[in-house]
């Protein structure tokens, strides 16, 4: 008989507080000044083009260097309404960074996503606002998902003078930054405070606890205002496709994620002992490292392939391993074993690469004992928020947007992890919301 | 190794680094740690007449320049404001605890004869090695007709000097101002009265910054502020610009000189003495860091000329200052065109926007595959430097001669030259 080991309140407060304390903290006023001088304020910059949001970094910098911090915060808030939140949580190596000339010079990058953080952490403190809302147009215009996307795309709407009404299925708005981000990464409740200051311009009103297919239905909206604008995300997630019913002990590591960030006290969440966690994104490290964080004592990452084809940069499984977080390539889980129902261990098959590239199996078999299993192979589309009514076009999962991000449905535009845009990043989804609001303003002109 | 020790006005040091006179050099306990650390030498902060001068709160101001500290740096502060009896207790000291050093002693008082013998008197029986007449502080004590009030007069300096080589055999050292418009008048008067050597430069005068909210210059003293001396790195081309024309005019090519203004490394040291410099004097660096740069000092300038075979100072003291010449001299037909090395180049695109908005649109940028590059148009460069200084990284834009090398032509001979001379 194995003995199972879930409990609370495996570390203490202070431990806890600690763990959970911003893990990247913030520049002060003489680091930043010597971190923006080292930028070349290079002519035609290729971290612009690696920005999907195209903030003009050099300038910021510069501005930076000079003490002008408004101007800074400016130039990045203009281009991107959510820049304080991004520069906690974009994969700058992969971004900005990795374009830094730096970067080829010396692999030491300019920190931009700290000095981005220090100017907009800056303006938030003096809680004043750049943007006005235009002059009133009389449409009305409704924002389905109060994400990232959804929060960009209304803010843009208001700066054109469109009234915005924004429906969240959840309590709080914010979406993967307030539900699905490791709260290492946004202390303080930086979420809520982001959402207060995009709100502040005026002409959106926002409904929480209002789920499409649910509470609201797309063709209702698509009849009462004059544009709609999807911005739903993936509310479901892939199942392991394994033989049998899933045991006690295996979860969602979106949903865990969601609990630990809306815990009251993290000394009452439940951890294992020993834990399995598989998949190789974001999602997949977020939950290994506050699992450890949380005082677990084996933390063991298992994807499928090899680190490079990890949707998780470099960077992030850097970050797991210095968490005490182990990582085993190519393996693919095969059974969950378990004993009165609830789970004891997982069996994976060793995997490889046959000449023509694909993965496949090599029949050798490891066994890894676990007290807690946590799922993080990707989410989907959530079928039923399209129930009882006409619904998009949908392709490879997403819903089909044009280079407008128009749907197929006249007076729909969709953006954000719903649709494919490119990388699901909090940064993608904001240019999308961004550029659907121009393009629907454009429309209804 | 080579013989670092040097003569400088008949002075002599086991090397040729001085602690300039400033309050790195104004008591006993600054001037032995000098000492211990290494110094060739100190030139001992200025005394004056009794009762001692009262200094401000807040002396300082600075220039930072993208990051760096005290780029540029001035003070307010005047002469020594300890009474006389007590520094010429710890000079006398001084001199006896380490004879092979130079104690040289600055001095500043008011301008009658009278006063300078006083002064002279006073400091002979120290035992130092010399004096060295402060003719330049430009502020605080300049309106009060001293420092640079008398540096900026050839006639006072050649006055002054002259009293004080008829009362001492000690070897004079005149310290000059660079607030002049040509120094060379005030190194003649130096010449002309007796004077053993020059010092130069003295602080330029300056204010630093204003800060804009109490709206003063800095150092801000209650409100207010006041100019001040301006000493650092950021001075070292205006110094070296002065010690080269002293060190080539005519009148003045033999005059011992001791190079200030700048100074902060063997480097800067060996630059002034290959302009002519006998020895260098250092503040700022000193007020920067401490004593203990003197280290890499001594090592960097021993090893440079165990490499270069210059076995003395006096191998290799003024050899660049006949490549000093006049602009209308200069070779009108050497030519140079930048080379940008591929393998280096981090595509930062400052050599195109430099060249772009402000030279002469010689280097363009090539998109291939999402890819840039960038290429010398060598019809329209015309070999300025300007994109190698721009270039952040380390040679890898660099200047090639491409003239034949054989060729000469200078301005005086050039046809565009409505006063040109028949070439012969």
């Amino acid at each position: 008989m194995t003995t199972i080991d879930v409990q609370a309140g495996r570390l203490s407060q202070e431990q806890l507080s600690e763990n959970f304390s911003d893990s990247h903290p913030p520049l002060n006023s003489g680091n930043a000044i010597v971190e923006a001088n080292r930028c070349y304020f290079c002519y035609d910059a290729p971290c612009i083009d690696a920005c999907p949001t195209a903030i003009d970094i050099p300038n910021f910098i510069r501005k930076i260097s000079t003490g002008n911090l408004k101007g800074s915060a400016k130039d990045i808030l203009s281009q991107n309404i959510m820049g304080g939140m991004c520069a906690r949580v974009c994969p700058t190596e992969i971004l900005c960074q990795g374009a830094c000339v730096r970067e080829a010079h010396e692999h030491q990058p300019v920190r931009i996503g700290e000095l981005q953080r220090y100017a907009t952490d800056w303006f938030f403190e003096t809680g004043e606002t750049f943007f006005e809302r235009g002059e009133p147009t009389g449409k009305r215009i409704a924002v389905v998902g109060g994400g990232p996307a959804g929060l960009s795309c209304a803010h843009q709407l208001a700066v054109s003078g469109h009234e915005v009404v924004v429906f969240e299925a959840r309590e709080k708005l914010s979406g993967l930054n307030e539900y699905g981000i490791a709260a290492y990464k946004t202390v303080n409740n930086f979420a809520q405070r982001e959402v207060d200051f995009i709100l502040q311009i005026g002409g959106i009103e926002t409904r929480t606890n209002q789920k499409l297919g649910q509470e609201v239905i797309l063709d209702d909206l698509r009849k009462e205002y004059d544009a709609v604008f999807l911005s739903v995300g993936l509310g479901d997630v892939n199942s392991l496709g394994l033989e049998g019913e899933e045991p006690k002990g295996v979860y969602d590591a979106v949903e865990t994620i969601s609990e630990l960030r809306q815990s009251e006290s993290l000394k009452e969440l439940s951890v294992g002992r020993r834990i399995v966690v598989i998949g190789g994104g974001n999602t997949a490290i977020d939950i290994a490292v506050q699992s450890k964080k949380l005082g677990a004592e084996d933390v063991t990452l298992t994807y499928r392939r090899g680190p490079e084809q990890m949707s998780a940069t470099w960077k992030e499984q850097e970050f797991a391993q210095t968490n005490g977080v182990r990582v085993k390539h190519w393996v693919a889980p095969k059974c969950l074993r378990s004993e009165n129902g609830h789970v004891t261990g997982i069996e994976f098959e060793c995997t490889e690469l046959n000449p023509e590239g694909k993965l496949r199996g090599t029949g050798e078999l490891r066994y890894m004992e676990a007290d807690v299993v946590f799922k993080a192979i990707g989410q989907l589309l959530e079928d039923s928020v399209f129930s009882g009514s006409e619904m998009p076009a949908i392709e490879g999962g997403k819903i089909t947007v044009n280079l407008e991000f128009e749907t197929s449905l006249p007076g729909v535009w969709a953006g954000g992890d719903c649709v494919d845009s490119g990388e699901d990043l909090t940064v993608q989804s904001v240019e999308d919301g961004k550029q659907a609001a121009l393009s629907i303003h454009r429309r209804l002109k | 190794m080579a013989d670092l020790s040097c003569n400088v006005a008949g002075i002599t040091a086991p090397n040729p680094f001085w602690v300039a006179s400033a309050p790195p050099a104004d008591k006993l306990y600054n001037v032995e740690r000098a000492f211990r650390a290494g110094w060739g030498g100190v030139v001992w902060k200025t005394l004056g007449i009794d009762p001692p001068i009262v200094n401000v709160s807040s002396r300082y101001g600075a220039v930072h320049y993208n990051g760096q500290r005290m780029m540029g740096f001035n003070n307010v502060e005047l002469i020594t404001d300890r009474p006389l009896e007590d520094n010429l207790k710890d000079i006398k000291q001084v001199k006896k605890d380490w004879p092979d050093r130079a104690v040289v002693v600055s001095l500043m008082v008011p301008c009658t004869e009278k006063d300078w013998q006083f002064i002279i008197n006073k400091i002979e029986d120290t035992g130092c090695d010399g004096v060295e007449l402060n003719f330049g502080c430009p502020h605080g004590m300049s309106e009060r007709g001293m420092g640079s009030a008398v540096g900026q007069v050839p006639e006072y300096i050649e006055m002054v000097t002259r009293w004080v080589k008829e009362c001492t055999d000690l070897p004079c050292l005149v310290k000059l101002t660079p607030n002049v418009a040509d120094i060379c008048h005030a190194a003649n008067a130096a010449k002309a009265g007796g004077g053993d050597g020059v010092a130069l430069i003295n602080t330029v005068n300056s204010i630093v910054s204003v800060d804009l909210d109490l709206m003063a210059p800095e150092p801000t003293i209650d409100g207010k502020g006041s100019h001040g001396g301006y000493c650092g790195p950021a001075v070292k081309p205006i110094a070296l610009h002065m010690v080269t024309e002293i060190a080539k005019a005519p009148e003045t090519k033999n005059l011992p000189i001791s190079a200030i203004g700048g100074i902060s490394n063997w480097r800067d040291a060996a630059e002034f003495i290959a302009m002519g410099a006998a020895g260098v004097q250092v503040c700022t660096a000193v007020m920067h860091y401490g004593f203990k740069i003197v280290d890499d000092m001594i090592d960097g300038l021993n090893n440079w000329m165990d490499e270069k075979g210059y076995a003395t100072l006096e191998d290799f003291r003024g050899i660049a200052v006949p490549n000093v010449t006049e602009w209308q001299f200069l070779n009108l037909k050497y030519d140079i065109k930048a080379r940008i090395d591929e393998s280096t180049c981090i595509h930062c695109g400052l050599c195109h926007i430099s060249c772009e908005d402000a030279a002469h649109q010689a280097i363009r940028i090539i998109k291939a595959n999402g890819d840039r590059r960038f290429e010398v148009i060598d019809e329209e460069c015309v070999g300025c430097n300007l994109c190698m200084f721009a270039c952040p990284v380390p040679d890898c834009i660099t200047m090639e001669r491409v003239d034949s090398g054989t060729e000469y032509q200078n301005w005086t001979t050039h046809p565009n030259n409505p006063m040109r001379v028949e070439e012969n």
